[in-house]
């Protein structure tokens, strides 16, 4: 279902959870809610839900405003956190429960349900009851409880928190599966940058109660519209003073423009390796660590520490070499704006044409 | 030492509990069975039996209900400030504290024919002091902690998400609570019943000032057993006792079943 959220406030007491949030989310989509811990992105889900009241905006699922249907009417599904799975009932009546409460006749939800036993996995564990199950399959009956009477949107909140890691992986690609196929407009709040990225079509980066930017994973990824979703996005080094590093010198009055480097913007190497070798700098390796696939290469320049990544194809350096460092981009900002660029130095001033 | 120690406990519990029990048994039969079915079958006792058969069941009855709800209300409510829970909180525990002596005295001052209120009911024809009303508010102030302590930590440690859980499924108040919160508290709710079936059959101080202890009337069977040993009637009064002792034992049996049931849940 289309889902629009605007201007919503809540308060909790003195502190102001959700600040002035809107959006808008088209049908079928599956969206990532992402920040840090406390920065108001349960809330936001739970006032979908009609869990929570919110002080001020307005909710409009279908071009309906829902603010004062209770979360029953709103045909939504909801995961919690700690599944919530009723205990003393069965995989098949935890399911079934919706169905029942709608007062949907027997062989209905006879089929309903076993259908989506099949389709999560859970065949064979009916009759088992929530304590007998394993933390994923928990998992897999919440989502099966909330999809039996087929909402309109679904939400989760922070569905993968509470399964080890190599589970998760699993359980991700296959709710991603799951929600394709069944393709219902799905919102998740996750504080993992990796899980966002991984499974939503779409970010919206939240931060203290605000909404910083939404947008495609990718698109977050490259163009970060403000500070904080440069600096929670991806890994960075923070410089002080941008004009300190070569080929960043900005046009105008600079001292106080800051700047971003991800690892992935910067090349460190033998200065033969380097096309443009004028654009690069004098480091000193300070630290390596093997990562697996690739190596870690922490390096300094004037000062800076700076961390990056280089291939294992390429040759392998030592703790203390003098090595070329070449920064291609930053993301450079001040207190009035943000903006991303280029090495300048990195275009040839001098071409030569053969 | 340390069968030293036992020893003492041995020694202790014997003085303590089964010695008293021993005695009411003799006393009770001290004129042989004919003796101890004439205690029981007198009329004032078989009065005074019924009264506090019925004060048991209506006190029950209300402590069960107002009990879970104010559990509920306490827990759950968000309408209702934390100051306010916690205040109310604090009441709850109020006849813990309070001598149900004083508890009844405090019913008497309120609601007795000398006051305002007591006056309005009696002009109307209902009379609450030195009458049933009174015994059961009395029992009530006295039972009202048991229920609410028994099932405010099993709603908290449950929590409210299942029950969130539901309403987002289609389900409301009621059927929320019947299927989802009823099976987690029964055990804690059965359990809160027995307690406060123990506290009201054996309830003394407190139905003593209210009811005036009129026989035939308003008389209950622990009030019973007072005037007894007081007109040095003791076999009637170990008759009476002992029906009492062996409704607790069976209570004390009763419990422990449900405390089994209540950990295994």
């Amino acid at each position: 279902m289309h889902v629009e959220v605007r201007g919503l406030n809540k308060h909790f007491g003195n502190f102001h959870a959700v600040k002035d949030v809107s959006f808008e989310i088209t049908k079928g989509h599956l969206i990532g809610l992402l920040g840090p811990s406390g920065g108001g992105k349960t809330s936001i889900l739970r006032m979908l839900a009609g869990l929570e009241t919110p002080d001020a905006g307005e909710i409009v699922f279908h071009g309906q405003v829902v603010n004062n249907l209770p979360p029953q009417e709103r045909g939504i599904g909801f995961v919690f956190q700690n599944y919530a799975l009723f205990k003393h009932m069965t995989v098949y009546d935890n399911i079934a429960f919706g169905l029942k409460v709608k007062k949907a006749n027997k062989s209905f939800i006879r089929d309903r349900v076993m259908e989506l036993v099949e389709l999560t996995g859970l065949k064979g564990f009916e009759k088992r009851y929530p304590q007998q199950l394993s933390g994923g399959q928990r998992q897999r009956v919440a989502f099966a409880r909330a999809l039996a009477p087929e909402p309109q949107l679904l939400l989760l909140d922070e569905p993968f928190a509470a399964i080890d890691a190599k589970i998760r992986q699993e359980l991700r690609s296959w709710l991603r599966e799951l929600i394709e196929r069944v393709g219902i407009t799905s919102i998740f709040v996750t504080h993992d940058q990796d899980e966002a990225i991984e499974v939503a079509d779409e970010i919206m980066i939240i931060n203290q109660g605000r909404l910083e930017q939404k947008g495609t994973p990718w698109d977050i990824y490259k163009e970060p519209k403000t500070t904080f979703v440069a600096t929670f996005i991806g890994e960075s080094t923070l410089i002080e003073n941008a004009a300190e590093l070569k080929g960043f010198k900005p046009a105008e009055d600079s001292r106080s423009t800051k700047a971003l480097i991800r690892p992935e913007y910067i090349e460190v190497g033998d200065r033969q390796e380097f096309k443009m070798a004028s654009a690069t700098e004098k480091g000193i390796v300070k630290h390596l660590q093997f990562r697996g696939s690739e190596w870690l290469v922490e390096v300094e320049v004037n000062g800076h520490k700076l961390v990056t990544y280089r291939s294992l194809e390429k040759e392998t350096l030592q703790v203390g070499q003098e090595i070329a460092v070449l920064v291609h981009r930053a993301y450079l900002f001040n207190d009035e704006r943000s903006w991303i660029q280029e090495n300048s130095l990195k275009e040839d001033p001098m071409p030569v044409y053969i | 030492m340390r069968r030293l120690w036992i020893g003492l406990t041995y020694i202790v519990f014997f003085l303590l509990i089964a010695a008293p029990l021993g005695k009411i048994i003799s006393n009770a039969f001290s004129q042989g069975l004919p003796g101890f079915r004439d205690a029981l079958t007198r009329p004032e006792a078989l009065h005074a039996l019924m009264m506090t058969a019925l004060v048991v069941v209506t006190v029950t009855v209300l402590n069960t209900v107002f009990g879970i709800m104010t559990a509920l209300y306490l827990v759950r409510a968000e309408w209702l400030s934390s100051r306010l829970k916690n205040l109310l909180n604090s009441i709850v525990d109020l006849p813990y504290a309070v001598s149900p002596v004083i508890g009844g005295l405090m019913i008497v001052l309120l609601l007795g024919p000398d006051s305002a209120l007591g006056a309005v009911f009696e002009h109307i024809g209902f009379n609450i002091v030195y009458a049933f009303p009174g015994m059961v508010i009395a029992t009530l102030f006295v039972t009202f902690p048991l229920m609410v302590r028994e099932v405010m930590p099993v709603l908290q440690e449950i929590g409210g998400q299942q029950e969130e859980a539901a309403s987002t499924l289609g389900a409301y108040g009621w059927k929320t609570f019947w299927k989802v919160t009823w099976p987690s508290i029964q055990w804690a709710v059965t359990y809160g019943v027995i307690l406060t079936v123990a506290r009201s059959l054996g309830e003394f101080g407190a139905v003593l000032v209210v009811s005036g202890n009129i026989m035939n009337k308003t008389q209950t069977a622990t009030t019973l057993v007072y005037q007894d040993v007081e007109n040095f009637n003791v076999t009637a009064a170990g008759g009476v006792a002992l029906v009492l002792a062996a409704f607790s034992v069976g209570l004390l049996l009763l419990m422990e079943w449900s405390k089994k049931r209540k950990e295994v849940r």
